[in-house]
């Protein structure tokens, strides 16, 4: 039988899903364990039961100074801020994204805009956001919205465009006013797609957070990594980038589902 | 008397015309089949019918008003394919009709939507999608789907209806059903309709009249060259032969 027409079972599934996991912990393992023999001070490549402890360090011991669990404001700080980036920069793409592919005077005067726009390398102007909106949560967020929203915009107008003209056509027999088609045939329709794209975007928004709170902040997972760089406290950076990774496995994952059980016409598993 | 009347209809795409010199009248409640080879513009024909393109010369008139610049409610259309809203339940598709044209935000009252649910769903029990009444379109079978499109377009209340080869991707048994519910759908209405299909055998079934589209000059080296026109214009009530079957009516009809 061909390569191509032969399928591992259930059971196979599960165990070849987790092997490059394993290889990858296995490889560490081996790597930490050879530095370690050599000097047991070493700092790069700690061990998973160190990393481990450090973890449960991280997560339940109060600051000494402030008393609180610095671990937890660094989630809520850094959430708060791509959740309300990823938020504004959503609700314009869809509104624009509409407007643009629904409107021939729109798509005229923006569509060759945002596509000039979206060229712009985000990070490059993340000093003028600093020096224009200071150091403070806007500038954090705006890097945010400013990064994906030429995306969303430029993908959702796409989206719109895509729709079958047959249906504009049909809904315009029907009565329905430019209006009436927006809410009810076009928006209905390209909100999976939205979900879709800022599932893609989230990526992204993750990087221009993290830059952003590298570079000023004073709490953020992304200000906590590279303050403890200064100690080659890789123990605590791999338990802030294991936590990143889960977090933002779990949004996407968040937003799959919701997008199945909203959208049930819709039958697109992305 | 004329209900739809187009006068010297002609349309130009670039430096290619792809039909013209078009002058017919239909008598309101006709049944107008559409027969032609593929690529002859046919569905060129029905766009500028259905106003969501303009002609390049010519006229077209529904019920002696004037020219219809984007599609509207004069106009129920019925397309191969994406005909309903993917995205609304059965139920909500028939609905959608008297939501779109209740308001500028295309929403009914609460009161109203009761109302017309109940109505809605008298309308599936007839045509027999009650059963799937909550299912989404992607769930039914096509002739099932064009079924619901059709009955949503009637429910439009337009003036004239146009189907696209509606019925051009079912097969052959679906297609006879389907012949019988539009046929049914027609009597109750009194609905004046253009039918573009490519079975010469359902033109002539269901068509009071067919209309052959074709190019009346054939350029060999170029066939993209000239415009097609209605070449024939065939009258096709009682299986196209009415001249005869009606003399004899009429006579046995004076003899009782
Ligand atoms: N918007 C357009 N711009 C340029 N040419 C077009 C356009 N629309 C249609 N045509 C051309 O007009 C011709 C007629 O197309 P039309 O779709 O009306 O044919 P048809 O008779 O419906 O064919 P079929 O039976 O395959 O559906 C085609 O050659 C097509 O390429
Ligand atoms: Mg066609």
């Amino acid at each position: 039988m061909r390569w191509i027409n032969r399928k591992p079972g259930a059971l196979l599934a599960t165990v070849l899903a987790t092997l490059p996991f394993l290889a990858v912990l296995l490889v560490y393992m081996i790597g930490s364990d050879m530095r370690l023999a050599v000097n047991p001070q070493d700092k790069l490549l700690p061990a998973p039961t160190t990393i481990l402890a450090t973890a449960e360090r991280l997560l339940t011991e109060p600051d000494r100074r402030s008393g609180e669990i610095l671990f937890w404001n660094d989630t809520f700080a850094s959430l708060r801020r791509l959740a309300l980036g990823v938020l504004i920069a959503a609700t314009t793409a869809l509104i624009t994204g509409i407007g643009i592919g629904m409107l021939p005077y729109l798509r005229k005067s923006f569509a060759p805009f945002v596509s000039v726009v979206s060229m712009v390398p985000p990070l490059a102007i993340l000093p003028v956001l600093f020096i224009l909106l200071g150091l403070g949560e806007v500038s954090k967020v705006a890097l945010i919205v400013i990064g994906i929203t030429p995306f969303l915009i430029r993908d959702m107008s796409q989206r719109v465009i895509d729709l079958p003209s047959e249906q504009f056509v049909k809904a315009q027999t029907l009565g329905a006013s430019s209006t009436a088609i927006a809410l009810h045939v076009v928006l209905p329709q390209v909100l999976p797609r939205l979900i879709a794209a800022v599932r893609l975007s989230l990526g992204p928004a993750w990087l221009f957070l993290i830059a952003a709170e590298a570079i000023a902040s004073d709490q953020g997972l992304g200000y906590r990594i590279f303050l403890v760089r200064r100690y080659l406290a890789m123990d605590v950076i791999l338990t802030y980038v294991v936590w990143i990774t889960l977090l933002a496995f779990l949004l996407d994952l968040a937003l799959r589902l919701l997008s199945r059980r909203a959208f049930p016409w819709d039958g697109e598993a992305l | 008397m004329s209900y739809v009347t187009i006068k010297g209809l002609s349309k130009t795409y670039g430096k290619r015309t792809i039909i013209e010199n078009i002058d017919v009248s239909v008598p309101k409640g006709q049944f107008v089949s559409i027969v032609g080879a593929s690529g002859c513009g046919k569905t060129t024909f029905l766009r500028l019918l259905l106003a969501q393109e303009q002609p390049t010369r010519g006229e077209i008139h529904i019920d002696g008003a004037p020219m219809a610049r984007e599609p509207g409610r004069d106009h129920g259309i019925v397309f191969q394919r994406y005909s309903v809203l993917p995205h609304q339940t059965v139920l909500n598709n028939l609905i959608a009709p008297r939501a779109f044209r209740s308001s500028f935000w295309g929403r009914l009252s609460r009161a109203d939507r009761a109302e017309e649910r109940a109505k809605a769903r008298a309308t599936l029990a007839r045509i027999g999608l009650e059963h799937v009444a909550d299912q989404y379109p992607a769930d039914l079978s096509g002739g099932m789907l064009q079924r619901l499109a059709i009955a949503q377009a009637l429910a439009g209340e337009p003036k004239i209806l146009l189907l696209d080869e509606p019925f051009g991707a079912l097969d052959p048994g679906t297609k006879i059903v389907m012949h019988d519910f539009l046929q049914e759908l027609r009597d109750q209405s009194g609905m004046t309709i253009f039918m573009i299909t490519h079975d010469l055998g359902e033109a002539f079934k269901l068509g009071d009249r067919v209309w052959a589209f074709d190019k009346p000059v054939w350029d060999a080296t170029d066939p993209e060259k000239n415009a097609a026109t209605i070449t024939y214009d065939f009258d096709a009530r009682d299986d196209g032969i009415p001249f005869q079957t009606l003399k004899e009516r009429t006579h046995v009809l004076h003899a009782r």
